[in-house]
């Protein structure tokens, strides 16, 4: 069949296929896909940077522009990835320098990027068009203006939430000196001073500016001159939004943000003083996101900001916002999709808000468009769960945080098995879920049985044996991500799934009850899997075999084990396991 | 620490029911593929490898005791109180056998009243992303109080807001350690405070940094010792700042609220590099 298309047809049709699912079935179809597929692969998403190694990539897909990677588990957000546990990027920049000179984007989540990587990707591609870098550490604001300096076609800028080392502001004026392609920039996450006069050259400059997010250094009283000249911006990101409180002022902003008649998104708000959120009325109607996570202010101020948005279809907000303000939320944003309530102080004994399961379930039951939800709150029952999966089955998305580790429903004092056990019985889609509060081994039963879509699992201080893990790596078939931290979980469910964990991409387990023993067993047994012991306290092997490892992960590789692990990090081969059995 | 246990468990001062006729009512009813997985035989039986040790006492006290460690220190002490732990086990596991049952077993045993305060903070938990844990403290929560009548009267004297709002947060490099750190001023009110907070913040590294044996993980707690004397110039370190108009001066020669308003930077510098010329300023002053 194949032959009976010219190759071009063949490109030309799969050139529809954006999906990586989709490129990844055609080539599976027969030799000459693969082969025309691999040719015309302009995209490439590695979501382990160790599962696979710079070279295979580059063998396989010769033409990337375009290359995605994530380096360290998920719970390093959480500080639980001791420090130099790898993820470097530096091998993957140098051997794409070498191999893809027309490559256009990079984009990399938790990894390790030198200056060294900045100035090597500044020079090497001529096209370079894209940089995004998400919870990245291990650079400074010189590799910035190395970026800014030598890629004259840079359209993106995205420091996410890296961590940048700022030696200096003035990085931002090492743009091109005429017109600038950049299209979005956001630096919210460096923590010094920017030299507000090169932000104020560079905006004036890139007439393409759709996005642009600014860092808490940026003084309000600056905001109303940036406004003017980029008036054409579709996402903008304040800076500190506190100021003395002067009428003309006030209005000077006021006009300013009613002046972007393009805006959609929101964010910033560092310090808000709530009498000059009264400013951004004007342009609430439009916006579709607002991230007012930051802005630490209370009802009756952001309730009525919110309410005024009509056509939200995301908010990420503070526990100040409490069950009123979701209340408000519920009846006048009807299109939201997406909400996140963080807490306003995460390690406060006792609640200092009124945020409780009342405001999900009244958001719930008023947006019918809600599919993804992140919740901080130190309060739940069954009934509010049963509840809101009950309002909200097309729910993709389920992310449940009560703040103290294992509280139970404080009406019934049981655990929360059956209402997460409702969540994923009615919600169907559901691909992601984080567990919490006090729970036993019942509701991984519920999970293994119901929640055949779930992609990335996170459990925390939950389930009492072996089963609870059983029930999740035996029932979830599409389970792709499986993170655990405090859990009596341990060799037997392990062992006995060991072929699943080759179906996903990675297993991070902590403060659990996983041997040694067992982790060398399972080595042994697969040996497309990596498996790694984290352990500060030493070597593994100086202690009993039956001694649980502090922490673990494993994950599934074509490359084999990695060779730039840290002291603390020991790589389970074959090898370990021939000689200590 | 059996109590502590409990306590930890316990979320309040209530008696856990599990025969509530409430969670029944909302119960999932679903039956595991071979009966009642809670018997101990069975699980053995469906499991292969029974060479792997049933007992998993010891390893849930081990963790058990992790999560006290963490709870009372700082989450850079963990590691050594992970080494202390490990070297205990193996003598608690057979004396404390029965202390050590599972979590779950405790909560359905005990019907004990709380009385402890709650319990410190586990390293990684709540899951907030470390960025985000200061904003309750470097940041107070502007109410509508406030803006009534905090505001106004600011504007009549147009004084900057800034000072009692927010952090104050400069940079602090040390000389010899290549990480540099940020401190919030606002989060203290005195020299004393911020000298041993950059005691806390530099000391670790300093040890690490002398000895980069130790730089791995083990006996942090030898390797260090307190970085003292910053202020009076008495100490290996001298602790130096550089003002709003770049000059640099001794931490402590002016009023705390004065050097509040015009730092810009911190170093904590070796005291022999310090120049004599510095110095002599200082005690001519």
């Amino acid at each position: 069949m194949a032959y009976a298309f010219p190759e071009e047809v063949l490109e030309h049709v799969f050139s529809f296929l954006t999906s990586d699912k989709d490129r990844n079935a055609v080539s599976l179809v027969c030799k000459s896909w693969y082969e025309i597929e691999r040719w015309c692969r302009k995209r490439i998403f590695v979501g382990n940077c160790y599962a696979v190694s710079p070279r295979i990539m580059i063998r396989r897909f010769p033409e990337v522009r375009s290359v995605e990677l994530k380096g360290k588990p998920h719970f390093a957000d959480f500080n639980l990835v001791p420090e130099g546990w790898g993820a470097y990027v530096y091998p993957w920049i140098l051997a794409m320098s070498r191999s893809y000179p027309w490559l256009e984007e990079i984009k990399l989540k938790r990894m390790v990027i030198t200056d060294e990587s900045l100035e090597l990707i500044s020079k090497s591609f001529k096209n370079f068009k894209v940089l995004v870098l998400s919870s990245c550490d291990g650079f400074t604001t010189d590799g910035l203006a190395a970026i800014a300096a030598n890629c004259r076609n840079l359209r993106k800028l995205d420091l996410g939430e890296s961590e940048v080392e700022d030696l200096s502001g003035h990085w931002l004026s090492h743009f091109p000196d005429n017109c600038t392609s950049l299209v979005s920039l956001n630096i919210a996450c460096l923590a010094s001073e920017v030299s507000l006069l090169a932000l104020e050259r560079l905006v004036t400059r890139s007439p393409n500016l759709r996005t642009l997010r600014i860092n808490r250094a940026v003084p309000l009283e600056r905001l109303p001159n940036l406004l003017r000249r980029t008036s054409q911006l579709v996402e903008f990101g304040t800076g500190v939004f506190s100021a003395d409180v002067r009428s003309d002022f006030f209005s000077n902003l006021t006009e300013a943000f009613s002046s972007c008649k393009q805006l959609k998104c929101l964010s910033g708000f560092w310090d808000v003083v709530p009498a000059y959120l009264p400013a951004l009325y004007p342009v609430c109607s439009r916006l579709t996101s607002l991230n007012l996570s930051y802005a630490t202010c209370q009802n009756p101020e952001l309730g009525k900001l919110i309410s005024q948005c009509h056509n939200l279809q995301r908010l990420w907000v503070l526990d100040y916002i409490e069950d009123t303000g979701l209340e408000e939320l519920a009846a006048n944003c009807k299109d939201l999709q997406e909400l996140r309530v963080f807490p306003s102080d995460p390690f406060a004994a006792e609640p200092n808000t009124t945020l409780t399961e009342q405001g999900l379930v009244a958001v719930s039951d008023g947006c019918p468009k809600l599919q993804s939800v992140l919740y901080f709150c130190r309060q739940m029952t069954n009934a509010a769960l049963v509840t809101i999966a009950r309002n909200r089955p097309n729910m993709i998305r389920f992310r449940l945080c009560i703040i103290e580790p294992r509280t139970p429903d404080y009406l019934t004092l049981g655990s929360f098995d059956a209402g997460f056990g409702a969540i994923v019985e009615n919600c169907k889609e559901l691909r992601r879920l984080s567990l919490s509060g006090l729970l036993t081994d019942r509701v991984f039963e519920y999970i293994g049985a119901h929640a055949k879509k779930l992609e990335m699992l996170s459990i925390a201080f939950a389930g009492d044996s072996d089963l609870g893990l059983h029930h999740v790596l035996s029932g979830c078939d599409s389970l792709r991500k499986l993170e655990i931290r405090d859990c009596p979980f341990g060799d037997k469910a392990l062992l006995a799934n060991a072929a699943k964990l080759e179906t996903m991409r990675s297993l991070w387990m902590s403060s659990c009850s996983v041997s040694f023993e067992a982790c060398k067993i399972l080595a042994q047994k697969m040996p497309r899997l990596n498996v790694e012991v984290i352990d500060e306290r030493g070597p593994p092997d100086t202690r009993p075999e039956s001694c649980p490892v502090e922490k673990l992960y494993i994950y599934r590789t074509v490359a084999g084990r990695r060779f730039d692990t840290p002291g603390y990090v020991w790589t389970m081969d074959e090898d370990t396991a021939v000689r200590l059995t | 620490m059996e109590g502590y246990s409990r306590k930890w468990v316990m979320q309040r001062g209530e008696e856990i029911n599990h025969g509530n006729c409430e969670e029944k009512k909302l119960e999932l009813r679903l039956g595991p593929p071979n009966g009642d997985w809670s018997s101990s035989e069975k699980d053995e039986a469906f499991f292969p490898f029974s060479y792997i040790s049933k007992d998993n006492d010891a390893q849930n006290f081990s963790s058990f005791l992790q999560l006290q460690s963490t709870a009372q220190k700082q989450s850079q002490m963990v590691q050594e109180s992970l080494q202390t732990v490990c070297t205990k086990t193996a003598d608690l596991q057979s004396t404390e056998k029965k202390k050590a049952f599972s979590q779950t077993a405790t909560v359905h045993n005990s019907a004990q009243k709380r009385t402890a305060p709650a319990p410190a903070p586990v390293v990684g938990w709540p899951p907030v992303r470390s960025f985000r844990k200061n904003l309750a403290s470097s940041s107070s929560v502007k109410s509508a109080t406030e803006t009534q009548n905090v505001v106004p009267s600011k504007s009549a004297n147009k004084k900057p807001m800034e000072i009692c709002q927010k952090g104050l947060f400069v940079k602090i490099n040390m000389d010899g350690i290549p990480i540099g750190r940020k401190v919030d001023l606002k989060a203290y009110d005195s020299y004393d405070k911020l000298s041993s907070a950059v005691d806390q913040l530099f000391r670790g590294l300093l040890a690490a940094q002398n000895d980069p044996s130790t730089g791995g993980n083990e006996k942090k707690e030898e390797g260090e010792k307190a970085i003292s004397g910053l202020l009076d110039g008495s100490g290996e370190y001298t602790l130096v700042y550089e003002d709003n108009e770049g000059d640099r001066m001794l931490v402590g020669d002016v009023p705390w609220h004065m050097f509040v308003s015009t730092v810009k930077r911190l170093r904590v510098l070796k005291s022999s590099d310090l120049s004599t010329l510095t110095r002599a300023a200082k005690q001519l002053t």
